[in-house]
């Protein structure tokens, strides 16, 4: 019977031949990532309580990101929990402030097509760039795949997203998932979404990354793309051992989707979700001319090298306008090592940008970065529910690097391609 | 023991349940700050027994578990929804409140006095008269729940195992 990508992950990992939609089954777990906030602290815990040890250490990553660097004694206190509970539980996979779980698992080749893994953050289903399941679970949950390294879920039903054409100047993967928030909506609980199609082909791993990341802004319980050179190329390069199979983890092509939606990309324009959701977007001209206090680029969704990469593209040799302020957290610490050695951080640092530790930071709420009363930010982050990044009745507008980047340039929300155009309007001191 | 219904409509997310900037709190201090942003009256004037129902999408956005587990500490003992985000649903049943899928949602009134039978998959609506049947949970997932979570069905999975 022909299998989508998930079914044929969720069956290998819970002994089946074939699963279908709406059986619900125990799989098998390959990879338990938890990070400082949602792992030791509560894990540990529930593991006194149960009188149980880890089912199996090596198959667990512990990641900080969350607290990282302790901003006050209570951050420290959790970090150094989590230093603690890795070395009582002999857990050899630990990265500490290393940069974010999402972006930190594939730079070390720790995903690879076919897994089942689970994450102790929602934005877990990044991992599904990698041919892999990743979704994410609250900390019970982890303490019982901890525990038993098995947990239940109801094999969900796929939405195929066929993408064709090429983008246009300053257009990214961030604006196709603005546009599905939009036109899928947020509500797509225990479904996943699968990305194909010929543009996929041609797409960078971590622009995949982005559109694997946001569906949990759809709702999704993860996001999938099939395995192919591109995706293996990069994991070999990372460490990672690839099956000789692994090309095979890809859905089947006479495979039942429950909806197949197809977007060309190549009329696709910048996009901006409003305050106080993601579905709340529409073409950056909508909201052009809305001032900015703070320009955020950071986090797992809006931070690696690629998007600090067309942050600089826009950002090249112009000044951040004295109206606003960019801040810059690169996703992780190879990240920012990268950023340096290509001339990136210079071009950013140059034109204005305060550099941020690498972390999760603002993106939650946490660390620096955050919002007072009454102000505004245009963030590359994936996320703008009310009181997000900070203060209950701050505003966070949702963009890609390049819409950020070039409302930093003016003060106010801008459309990139004016920037590169060199259409800006008169009166902007921005220009060089 | 009471069972008065606090109404939300849809997108109720888990920012608004557990702000992050109390996420370092313990769960006692976090509890006032639970919905203060969409409703300030619901944290001080929750009671034991309570029946907390929403629209779509309930507690979609972050896997933190105190969006559902300070919904519990508040004295919430059953939440109904027309749907709920995944890791929320989990994380509800995982703390041993049960949460039921409740299309008809919107015709709660707010303070009406609910009757929930998660058995038969019934509620009654002892303001408005008013009775539904809904999907029951299923059996693997209620045995979570009678036990009051995960973490204590385990420790009687462990225990028997013994």
């Amino acid at each position: 019977m022909a299998q989508t990508l998930v079914q044929k992950i969720i069956a290998k990992a819970a002994g089946c031949a074939t699963v279908n939609p709406g059986d619900m089954v125990t799989c098998g777990v390959d990879l338990l990532m938890l990070h400082d906030g949602s792992g030791p602290r509560r894990l540990l815990p529930q593991l006194k309580k149960l009188q149980a040890g880890l089912w199996d250490a090596s198959k667990i990553v512990i990641i900080t990101d969350h607290f990282t660097p302790p901003a006050d004694q209570e951050s420290a206190a959790m970090l150094k929990l989590t230093r603690d509970f890795v070395k009582d539980y002999g857990i050899e996979n630990f990265h500490d402030m290393q940069g974010i779980c999402h972006v930190v698992l594939p730079e070390f080749g720790y995903l690879k097509p076919g897994m089942f893994v689970c994450g102790g953050d929602s934005h877990s289903p990044t991992g599904g760039a990698f041919g892999c399941y990743m979704a994410g679970y609250g900390w019970t949950d982890v303490a019982g795949i901890a525990v038993t390294g098995e947990t239940w879920t109801v094999v969900p039903q796929t939405i195929r997203i066929n993408l064709s054409g090429r983008f246009a100047p300053c257009v990214s993967a961030k604006d196709i998932m603005l546009l599905l928030c939009r036109t899928l909506g947020m509500n797509n609980s225990f479904k996943v979404v699968e990305y194909g199609g010929e543009m996929i082909a041609g797409l960078s791993v971590q622009e995949r990354m982005v559109l694997t990341n946001m569906a949990t802004e759809l709702g999704c319980e993860t996001g999938m793309i099939a395995a192919d050179e591109v995706m293996l190329g990069h994991i070999r390069d990372h460490g990672g051992v690839v099956d000789n199979d692994a090309l095979a983890w890809s859905s089947d092509a006479d495979a039942g989707y429950e909806a197949v939606h197809a977007i060309d990309v190549t009329a696709l324009v910048p996009q901006v979700a409003a305050p106080h959701s993601p579905a709340n977007s529409a073409p950056v001209v909508e909201y052009s001319g809305v001032d900015v206090d703070q320009c955020y680029i950071g986090a797992c969704t809006g931070a690696k090298l690629e998007d600090l990469r067309m942050a600089a593209q826009i950002l090249k040799g112009r000044r951040v306008s004295p109206k606003t302020r960019l801040l810059v957290a690169p996703a992780s610490a190879i990240t920012l090592k990268d950023a340096v050695a290509d001339g990136t951080l210079q071009i950013l640092t140059e034109a204005g940008a305060i550099l941020l530790p690498t972390a999760c930071g603002a993106c939650a709420g946490l660390g620096a970065g955050v919002l007072a009363e009454g102000e505004v930010c245009i963030s590359s982050t994936s996320r703008n529910f009310k009181g997000r990044m900070g203060h209950v009745e701050s505003h966070v507008y949702l963009a890609s690097p390049y819409t950020v980047a070039a409302s930093a340039l003016a003060g106010h929300v801008m459309d990139p391609r004016d920037i590169m155009a060199g259409t800006m309007g008169v009166g902007n001191e921005v220009l060089s | 023991m009471s069972r008065r219904a606090w109404v939300y409509g849809d997108d109720v997310n888990t920012d608004l349940l557990a702000p992050g900037y109390c996420l370092k709190l313990p769960i006692e201090e976090m509890a006032p700050h639970c919905l203060e942003a969409h409703d300030p009256n619901f944290a001080g004037n929750v009671r034991t027994g309570d029946v907390f129902v929403a629209g779509e999408n309930l507690g979609l956005g972050s896997s933190r578990e105190y969006a559902a587990a300070v919904l519990k500490y508040l004295g919430i003992r059953v939440i109904l929804a027309k749907s709920f985000a995944r890791i929320f649903y989990r994380n509800a049943l995982n703390v041993g409140v049960p949460a039921l899928f409740f299309p008809q949602a919107a015709e709660i009134k707010i303070g009406d006095d609910l009757d929930v039978d998660l058995i038969h998959g019934t509620i009654r609506n002892k303001t408005s008269g008013k009775n539904y049947s809904v999907k029951v949970i299923p059996p693997r997932l209620m045995e979570i729940i009678d036990s009051g979570g995960l973490i204590p069905h385990l420790e009687k999975q462990f225990a028997r195992g013994k």
